[in-house]
């Protein structure tokens, strides 16, 4: 049980973490509004969130205009998507 | 505890699948194109192929009012077919306040485009070289390899569906004086079926 419990990463206990998370590893990437729309969350709530996914190197950003509208591309890392995936695992052996 | 978890795993499936599937995809979109293509079917063989012996292997020489007659079913038949799944879905996101238009239907479309372009030009290039036995097999099957690709971005069931579509277009090159009949199952009837099936399934 220890050793499961320690494969739960902080980062995701948070349900907005855990949902940008979800999104980003299965698209190559996901636009700040969609993204906000997706979630349905405030601007503040998601900015934050993305921002400490950040800290944690989960998450990189790209950012690009389009028809002259900065639009900030967000996509998972390598190191986000393992994390991620090892703490799916973590819950799925809990629930076991 | 344990809630927490598994609402957080209902979470995440949610999630991924809404940010990668265009689910607006209205099932009534696919009765409807059903529909228009028996009578584009119908048409092509009271207009065209009833006269002719042109369901055969070999190149024929297709007559400028022919060749017209065919075009123009096509074009009209299309034209209908997307306009219609349009109408549904738009309609159908309207009803779930959702975008029309958004990365997961520009995505869908992409994928789905590509397969069935790559078809059509075929078959254009085919259809001015003589060889028309060979468009109801080859638009099956490109058909179907579109609806396979698009899949991943809507609904799963489309994978079936395509299957079922490459399946008629070998069958109609099998027996190809009667591919008229598996371009009305494929195109029409499957495809009114496949419908409703998800018309009753994703309400």
């Amino acid at each position: 049980m220890k050793e499961v419990l320690k494969d739960l990463d902080k980062a995701f206990e948070n349900r907005i973490r855990l949902g940008i998370m979800s999104a980003l590893v299965v698209n190559d990437y996901i636009d700040y509004t969609s993204l906000k729309e997706l979630l349905d969350v405030t601007d503040g709530n998601l900015a934050s969130h993305l921002k400490s996914l950040e800290k944690c190197g989960y998450v990189s950003y790209e950012k690009a205009f389009v028809d002259r509208k900065p639009n900030t591309n967000y996509s998972a890392t390598e190191k986000g998507k393992e994390a991620f995936i090892k703490h799916i695992k973590a819950i799925e052996q809990l629930l076991q | 505890m344990k809630e927490k978890y598994l609402e957080d795993i209902k979470e995440i499936k949610e999630i991924m699948n809404r940010s990668t599937r265009f689910i607006s995809l209205s099932g009534l979109s696919g009765v409807s194109t059903g529909l228009i293509a028996l009578v584009g079917v119908a048409a092509a063989y009271l207009m065209v192929f009833q006269e002719q012996n042109w369901l055969i292997e070999q190149a024929v020489s297709i007559d400028a009012t022919n060749l017209f007659y065919l075009l123009l079913i096509a074009v009209v038949t299309l034209g209908l077919s997307i306009g219609s799944a349009i109408f549904f879905t738009t309609q159908k996101a309207i009803r779930q306040s959702q975008k029309v238009w958004d990365q997961q239907s520009k995505r869908l479309l992409v994928n789905l485009s590509i397969p069935l372009v790559t078809g059509g030009l075929l078959c254009l290039l085919l259809l001015y070289k003589g060889f028309v036995g060979f468009l109801p097999a080859l638009t099956l099957v490109f058909y179907g390899l579109a609806l396979i690709n698009a899949s991943k971005y809507t609904w799963p069931e489309l994978r079936n569906l395509g299957l079922f579509e490459i399946v008629l277009g070998l069958l109609a090159i099998q027996f190809i004086a009667y591919s008229l009949l598996m371009w009305a199952l494929g195109f029409g009837v499957i495809q009114v079926i496949y419908g409703l099936i998800v018309q009753k399934k994703y309400k």
